[in-house]
């Protein structure tokens, strides 16, 4: 939490439903600034459509999210493209655009943004690449010439190019191998650490989340049902959150078989 | 279940899925002519759809013109009017078969690969991604592409006016034994300014359905790889008949009495 008190990002209430199916069902959640918050849950408890509505990709049915104390639900246009340039994503699939180098990736936010011509911006993916371990030779590949933890990296390097002051991670070690994935999670923590920007990440890898997280909240069924300092987890004390850090199948949480 | 009822949803249905695509068609248009605009995709797409249709709808209009003077040979030389074999070659190239035929070769070859490419940017989020890097996607992706079909259309079917005559030219005069000059003169005095003119507005609207029928169907696309797939074939059923519906409603407008 920022030492004001105010969080950098303050949810309140989001409900959010896809035809008959309630995914959000009134969460809360405050993240201070500069905190990296974990939201952490089984698959199709919300976490990404909680994310999503952040970002304004979907709108929420109701609910209130403040950033640095303005609402954000709502916003269209121009005041929502000043909104998401202060802010960074990393899809789960990385999401690179196919069509585009790995460098024009990088510098798209840049250039769409203004911030860069496209001479300009260059030089700063290419700087931006070697923040992630990543050299200028592959600046000039196409992102289906990389493997699976070079797109995390070239997508984690398009997340950050603009320097943000709020990142969102979605899934960031899903399809990695176990080394890569703690790979990836170095990088987060150093990346999210030197632009001291706030981070939200969502996943159902603990490893991740005790590595990358400063507080880490369970989201079930549409609400969150704990949050806490990642070192309280263990004794957290709530059943949902104890079945799902230990991987049993008994428990409160019910899996779904269909969506 | 109550057939009335059946009824009454699908055709509830049915209107929700026109508003949804004139919403959509409104929505980029309006994108088409507010800044940002961006050149450098406009261009590729223009090259894309111009340049690289240009072989297929060639093919296309030389074979229709010339396989149209031989029948229609065969049918004038019935009432010994075998000279007017290049005035109904080029007229039906103009008016109808060039704008056509054109429309429904671009929207196999255009508008099924922009469902495929813009519904695969769907379903691996590629399109939220654009959202999130200050980037519209109707602006972005969209707008350029319908501008572009709306542009090059008419310049294609420009070109397969030409060929598509070429093509009655060559069956004339070396297998209906019909002079050059006589077969060029009668070409001229039948073709009218209204006749082309008719024949690219046709081209610009057909240019537009095609795109903008790609452009939706990909856009909604959901489901992995068989929503993309459904979204590309979606899009070329869709253009195809639209081509046809809009194909009668203009020529009405030109040509009625």
């Amino acid at each position: 939490m920022s030492g004001s008190g105010e969080p950098k990002i303050r949810i309140r209430g989001l409900h959010k439903a896809f035809g008959a199916k309630s995914v959000l069902r009134g969460v809360d959640l405050d993240i201070g600034a500069g905190e990296s918050m974990v939201v952490i849950g089984g698959s199709g408890t919300g976490k990404s459509v909680t994310v999503k509505c952040a970002l304004g990709i979907v709108e929420p049915d109701r609910g209130s999210i403040l950033i640095d104390g303005v609402e954000s639900v709502g916003l269209k246009g121009a005041a929502r493209e000043a909104v998401n340039a202060r802010m960074g994503m990393l899809f789960q699939g990385g999401a690179l655009f196919d069509s585009l180098s790995v460098w024009e990736n990088v510098a798209f936010g840049l250039v769409a943004a203004g911030q860069r011509t496209r001479r300009e911006a260059k030089p700063v993916a290419v700087e931006t690449l070697a923040q992630v371990g990543l050299g200028p030779e592959v600046a000039e590949l196409m992102p289906a010439e990389l493997s699976g933890g070079m797109q995390k990296r070239v997508a984690l390097a398009r997340a950050i190019a603009a320097r943000p002051d709020i990142i969102f991670f979605d899934e960031p070690t899903t399809g990695l191998d176990p080394i890569m994935a703690d790979v990836i999670n170095d990088l987060i923590v150093e990346c999210v650490r030197k632009l001291g920007a706030t981070a939200l990440s969502i996943t159902h890898d603990m490893a991740s989340a005790r590595k990358i997280a400063d507080r880490i909240a369970m989201l079930h069924e549409g609400r969150i049902v704990w949050s806490g300092a990642v070192a309280d987890i263990d004794a957290s004390g709530n059943e949902f959150v104890d079945q799902f850090i230990h991987g049993r199948a008994s428990g409160p949480i019910r899996m779904a078989v269909r969506g | 279940m109550n057939p009335l009822a059946a009824i009454g949803r699908a055709f509830l249905a049915l209107l929700e899925a026109i508003g949804r695509l004139v919403l959509f068609a409104f929505a980029a248009v309006t994108h088409i002519v507010r800044p940002p605009f961006y050149p450098r995709i406009l261009l590729r797409q223009m090259v894309d759809i111009g340049y690289y249709s240009l072989p297929v709808v060639a093919l296309t209009t030389l074979f229709s013109g010339m396989v149209l003077a031989l029948q229609s040979h065969t049918g004038f030389a019935r009432f010994s009017a075998e000279g007017a074999v290049a005035g109904v070659v080029s007229l039906a190239i103009t008016r109808e078969l060039a704008p056509v035929l054109a429309g429904l070769m671009v929207a196999g070859r255009v508008g099924a690969s922009m469902a495929a490419e813009i519904g695969t940017m769907r379903v691996t989020e590629q399109i939220d991604a654009l959202s999130t890097l200050s980037t519209d996607p109707m602006k972005f992706l969209v707008a350029p592409r319908i501008l572009a079909g709306f542009a090059m259309l008419p310049l294609l079917v420009l070109v397969g006016d030409v060929i598509g005559i070429f093509g009655g030219y060559i069956v004339g005069i070396y297998k209906l034994d019909f002079g050059a000059a006589a077969y060029i003169d009668q070409t001229w005095r039948f073709v009218e300014t209204i006749d082309v003119v008719s024949g690219l507005v046709k081209a610009a609207v057909f240019g537009f359905l095609v795109t903008l029928m790609g452009c939706y169907h990909g856009y909604r696309s959901e489901g992995g790889a068989q929503g993309v797939g459904r979204a590309a074939t979606n899009a070329v059923v869709s253009s195809a008949i639209l081509i046809l519906v809009f194909n009668y409603i203009i020529t009405e407008l030109f040509f009625a009495k």
